[in-house]
């Protein structure tokens, strides 16, 4: 056989609090089997508390090549941020 | 004026932004990098051998854990290669053909033997201590997945150095003949470790291009100064002789300087004539093949796991 064992990414939750963090990838036969070399490969030092695997062909990502174009809409809206409304000193913290 | 892709990514680098895997690159950028990531991969992995060598034989419990988390790490970290290379579209079996043929190159230190226990010492403190030299510049990598990996690998080779110091440290306390055995180990794998820096910077043809993209941070011949100069004082410390009569402090600059490598040693045993090339590669390749039955016992494992969850549904 010579066949690449399927591409897991691995995400790994620190500790309770924080999000699951994508670390890398690695290969294995099956989700149990990720979770296990994931837990060998990335968590030797107590890294986390928590695994959570995906096969890597099943992930969906945006095109960086229209990143100009979708993720504009957001660049002209400073009305989103706090800073674009006028208070007098006085109101101090807000 | 319109930029050309290519100028665009040289803005990035410029910049010192970082490039990730599905953003437009130069081919020749693309394949720069998978040649280092995963020469630097098979290094991590044939690394494991010479180490592997003396598990069963170490001194003490001790120091038998502390080697076999060491030679541990060292599979992971070849793993964080390989799956960092993976991400500029090359397949982790062609990796491993290309190793196993002898078509990829992996770091040349790995082709010495190690005779005593002491090497295990030396090869911490030296060839680890070489190899952090090198690789913390590379986490600021231009390459994201590749500068990422480095992260994770330097923050676990503090340890594989400091053990190696502690090992020698141990033997230079010892008897004489102790001490005796870590000036071996330090007189054979000195030159060795110098060489793992690479070629002078005058005849290295790629280093201008690898530095432009910011690939590399520092020449070949920079880093090899910074590392002799922290060695030379931890050598004292230790109360053992760096095997080289032209190593002196230069009081005007602060470096040490030190004697002529000798190249041809070194490219003999990139070109595979070193003590153990053949024996090296014999053993990846047993343990590769030797292991291929996990491999297919596990995917057949998974495709009957899976088959029996479809009949489950459809039942």
């Amino acid at each position: 056989m010579n066949k690449n064992l399927p591409l897991y990414e691995i995400f790994i939750r620190s500790k309770n609090g924080l999000h699951h963090k994508h670390v890398g990838s690695l290969h294995a036969s099956d989700p149990q089997m990720a979770i296990m070399n994931a837990r060998d490969v990335y968590t030797r030092r107590q890294e986390g508390i928590s695994i959570w695997v995906i096969e890597s062909k099943d992930i969906t990502a945006s095109n960086p090549e229209d990143s100009d174009a979708f993720y504009a809409p957001a660049e002209d809206k400073v009305y989103r941020h706090p800073t674009f409304y006028d208070l007098p000193d006085e109101v101090k913290h807000m | 004026m319109e930029l050309s892709l290519e100028q665009k990514f040289q803005e990035k680098i410029d910049r010192d932004e970082r490039i990730e895997p599905r953003d437009w690159m130069p081919d020749s950028y693309r394949k720069t990098l998978v040649r280092q990531i995963s020469q630097h991969a098979h290094s991590e992995l044939v690394g494991m051998l010479p180490e592997g060598n003396w598990i069963s034989r170490a001194p003490s419990l001790r120091r038998k854990l502390g080697l076999m988390a060491k030679v541990q790490d060292e599979a992971g970290h070849g793993l964080y290669l390989y799956s960092a290379a993976e991400t500029l579209g090359v397949e982790r079996d062609t990796m491993f053909d290309q190793l196993h043929s002898g078509k990829a190159k992996y770091s040349s230190i790995f082709n010495y033997p190690t005779l005593t226990w002491a090497d295990i010492g030396a090869i911490g403190w030296l060839v680890d201590g070489a190899a952090i030299m090198n690789q913390v510049p590379l986490c600021r990598c231009s390459y994201g997945p590749y500068a990422r990996a480095m992260v994770r690998v330097c923050k676990e080779e503090s340890f594989h150095q400091r053990q190696g110091f502690e090992i020698m440290l141990t033997l230079c306390q010892g008897t004489p003949e102790q001490k005796a055995m870590a000036q071996d180990a330090l007189n054979r794998w000195w030159w060795p470790s110098l060489m793992m820096f690479g070629p002078n910077d005058a005849e290295s043809p790629n280093t201008k291009q690898s530095m432009a993209w910011n690939i590399k941070r520092f020449s070949n011949d920079e880093l090899r100064q910074r590392f002799v100069d922290m060695t030379v004082p931890q050598a004292e410390l230790l109360g053992i002789k760096i095997p080289d009569p032209d190593l002196k402090l230069n009081e005007e600059t602060g470096n040490y300087h030190f004697g002529a490598i000798n190249w041809d040693e070194f490219w003999q045993v990139v070109k595979g004539h070193g003590p153990c090339n053949k024996d090296r590669l014999a053993a990846r390749v047993k343990a590769h093949e030797e292991g291929a039955w996990v491999r297919e016992a596990a995917m057949a494992y998974a495709e009957k796991q899976e088959n029996r969850l479809n009949k489950a549904k459809t039942a």
